[in-house]
């Protein structure tokens, strides 16, 4: 917030680039879906601390276009922390046995560098949805 | 401002403020922070949604997902399913009438689908008592182009090759208007934004005001620009204290940032707003009364020309518009006037705002291209009718316009088809009704706004709405006469010969509308002296149909006179000495045994 400072025109696309890309998340769109599977095994099992560190991390690299959600239990209970990556356009790629450290790999690798993890991904793609 | 993984839109328009947003919203924060989810989730309070029937309403993004009727006691679920664990409260969605699955997106809900947003198209997007948010999507850019790339000539050019009308309800050419300020030679010139939105059941321009107030102020430094004005001032009534205090941050913001005020943008040019409260007469709707009012006087209209562009504010040359067309300019600016024509008609241009009230299931505030029918707004967007009862008309235009039947369902809304078919464009309110509404009383029902409205100033119009109002109101009562209706024929005509102002020349509207479309109703009631939609009280008796009554006694208890007789089991009965006709009884009924009798005279004394 620009405060008493007076605005000139070119502070207004300064002030529109740093607001924008923290309300993209409004009209549902991003570059990237993470979703952190938070059933209840999942939450037992430690995915609270996968998210803090997700989010911690989003917010560390300074980009704004990537969707953060929640779900519940994806069925691999034994797997769980679980993550589902989805970039546009690619299908969804599952991470299990994720620790904050792991996660934290995979935002830099699969998320902005659009690389899988290879040794820990789970699958790729999805179950079919009758 | 942070990264949150999820926004929680939470509607706190004038509607769902009355519904409790406020406390769903401080409960989602509690909520939210007992889960330790505060870093995560942001709730954010935004302008009205639009979709006033189903409020408290919540949006969830990036999900999508629309809540609705939301009660403070489904907070922690929401927050516990939704936020924590990822599933969609399915309960909280909206179901659609005759439907039983819900529709958990809001970009699938028949409602939302069909609109085209540009002067509400940051509704339940954007807090609108942050200026930043305003700006980022795409707030002041057109500000800034205006005053950085554009002539006073090229601004008027751009918005008079648009073909953007007055939304207020004349529909006059804003390029025209604009054209014609610019050119008279004296100064200070004056701006005003005509926010005394006076309809019965219309509430657009509350709407932006409280949903986006700088679109407001932003259309009118551009037209400063234009016309050359270096005071402004906004029209508010005191019946909307949200709009108030909304627009008020608003300017204060906008000032804080050099967005009003002196040398705006670093561009040298100087502009400031103010506000003005209203005390809410309907006739300071009109231009020159609300002039008038600004300066401090009673709000009495006045002859013209000379017009406001000449001689407006002070006797100084003033452009007075309407909220929604202040609010279309910026966006017209921005993206072009080849745009803005590629949308609407031939005539009419872009897109109208209307508030949906009356007998409809989606009640709610839409934004619709013109040249929409008004079988797509009542029927595709508004729901249709509630009950599966049967459409019988829709009032256009509030008080100055008229009620259109069924068989004009399929009417394209332009200004000009409207007019022609005895309705106007209006603010844009809209008004459906069912089998069970009364064109004679509704024809009552505006007359009586319009007598006690009247400023008093034309003898037309002062004594004109009162004699017709009375003489309708004798119609309700049995007491009509068959030369009744040619005499308020040439009432309404003289009133709107010999009047000066637009509430005096519409005032015979209500009138000629239901006479054109509805006569036999009037005539039924003249004649037979029976209402048939079984509204005038005086006219209709209620009566229990013995072989539909069970005796449950519902009746009884909801009667408010104790007219009604009977034990449990036994069939009851109604005394009509004591009953007031107010059809409690029918309400309360569950066997629709209670019936509205008005097939068959009754004498009248």
């Amino acid at each position: 917030m620009a405060g008493k400072k007076k605005l000139r025109i070119q502070d207004l696309a300064k002030i529109r680039e740093k607001t924008k890309s923290l309300m993209t998340i409004r009209e549902g769109e991003g570059r990237a879906r993470v979703t952190v599977h938070m059933g209840t095994c999942g939450i037992a099992a430690g995915a609270r601390d996968i998210m803090d560190a997700l989010l911690d991390e989003i917010s560390k690299a300074k980009v704004q276009d990537i969707i953060v959600t929640t779900s519940g239990c994806a069925g691999l209970c034994s797997a769980e922390p679980m993550a589902t990556i989805e970039l546009k356009n690619q299908p969804p790629v599952k991470y299990g046995d994720l620790t904050p450290e792991k996660i934290k790999k995979i935002f830099v690798q699969h998320i902005l560098g659009g690389q899988m993890v290879t040794e820990l991904v789970l699958a790729v793609g999805s179950e079919t949805v009758y | 401002m942070k990264h949150y993984r999820a926004h929680l839109l939470v509607c706190a328009g004038t509607g769902c403020v009355s519904c409790g947003s406020f406390k769903i919203k401080e409960a989602l924060e509690k909520e939210i922070k007992k889960r330790k989810l505060q870093d995560e989730v942001q709730v954010v309070a935004t302008g009205c949604n639009g979709f006033c029937e189903r409020g408290p309403i919540v949006l969830v993004q990036p999900d999508g997902i629309f809540y609705q009727l939301l009660t403070v006691e489904d907070v922690p679920l929401l927050v516990e399913e939704h936020l924590l664990k990822g599933r969609p409260v399915k309960k909280l969605m909206y179901v659609p009438p005759d439907e039983k699955q819900p529709v958990p997106k809001m970009k699938d809900i028949e409602f939302f689908k069909h609109q085209r947003l540009i002067v509400l198209r940051n509704r339940g997007r954007i807090d609108p008592e942050k200026i930043e948010e305003y700006i980022a999507f795409d707030g002041y850019e057109a500000m800034g182009k205006a005053l950085a790339e554009m002539t006073p000539e090229t601004i008027i050019a751009e918005i008079s090759a648009s073909g953007l009308r007055g939304r207020g309800g004349a529909g006059f050419p804003t390029g025209r208007k604009w054209a014609a300020c610019a050119k008279e030679k004296r100064t200070p010139k004056y701006l005003i934004c005509n926010g005394d939105e006076g309809d019965p059941g219309a509430f657009m321009d509350r709407s932006v005001l409280e949903a986006d107030p700088h679109a407001v102020l932003e259309g009118m430094v551009i037209g400063a620009k234009a016309i050359g004005a270096v005071k402004g001032f906004i029209y508010i009534r005191h019946e909307y204290p949200l709009a108030l205090k909304r627009v008020e941050i608003a300017i204060a913001q906008a000032r804080d940032n050099g967005l009003l005020g002196e040398d705006i943008l670093g561009a040298g040019f100087n502009f400031d707003l103010e506000i003005v409260e209203g005390a809410g007469a309907f006739v300071s709707g009109e231009e020159t009364a609300l002039i008038a009012s600004v300066e401090g006087k009673i709000a009495m209209p006045r002859q013209r020309p000379p017009f406001p562009a000449q001689k407006g504010l002070w006797g100084l040359p003033t452009v007075i518009n309407n909220v929604e067309t202040w609010a279309t300019v910026p966006n017209i600016i921005r993206r072009g006037a080849d745009w803005f024509q590629g949308l609407g008609t031939e005539s009419s241009k872009g897109t109208k705002i209307f508030s949906l009230v009356g007998k409809i299931n989606n009640t709610g505030l839409v934004e619709v291209p013109m040249g929409i029918t008004l079988r797509d707004v009542v029927f595709g967007i508004g729901g249709g009718i509630p009950k599966g009862r049967e459409f019988k008309a829709v009032q256009i235009g509030g008080p100055s316009g008229g009620c259109l039947p069924a068989k004009l369902l399929d009417l394209p809304i332009d200004y000009e088809s409207l007019t022609a078919a005895g309705a106007m464009m209006g603010s844009g309110g809209m008004i459906v009704m069912d089998d069970k509404t009364c064109m004679v009383d509704i024809a009552k029902y505006f007359l009586n706004f319009l007598q006690d409205e009247s400023c008093g100033k034309c003898v037309s119009c002062r004594e004109g709405t009162q004699r017709m109002w009375e003489i309708v109101r004798d119609i309700t009562e049995g007491k009509g006469k068959e030369s009744d209706l040619p005499l308020l024929e040439e009432l309404a005509q003289v009133c709107k010969d010999a009047s000066l102002c637009g509430l005096g020349q519409t005032a015979g509207n209500p009138i000629l509308s239901t006479l054109q479309y509805f006569r036999h109703e009037f005539e039924a009631h003249i004649l037979d002296k029976r209402c048939p939609a079984g509204v005038c009280t005086k006219l209709i008796r209620y009566v229990v149909l013995s072989e539909k009554c069970t005796g449950c006694l519902s009746c009884k208890k909801a009667c408010p006179t104790e007219a009604i007789t009977g034990s449990l089991k036994e069939v009851h009965s109604i005394i009509q000495t004591k009953c007031i006709k107010c059809g409690a009884c029918q309400e309360a009924c569950r066997f629709e045994a209670i019936e509205s009798q008005r097939d068959e005279a009754i004498q009248v004394i």
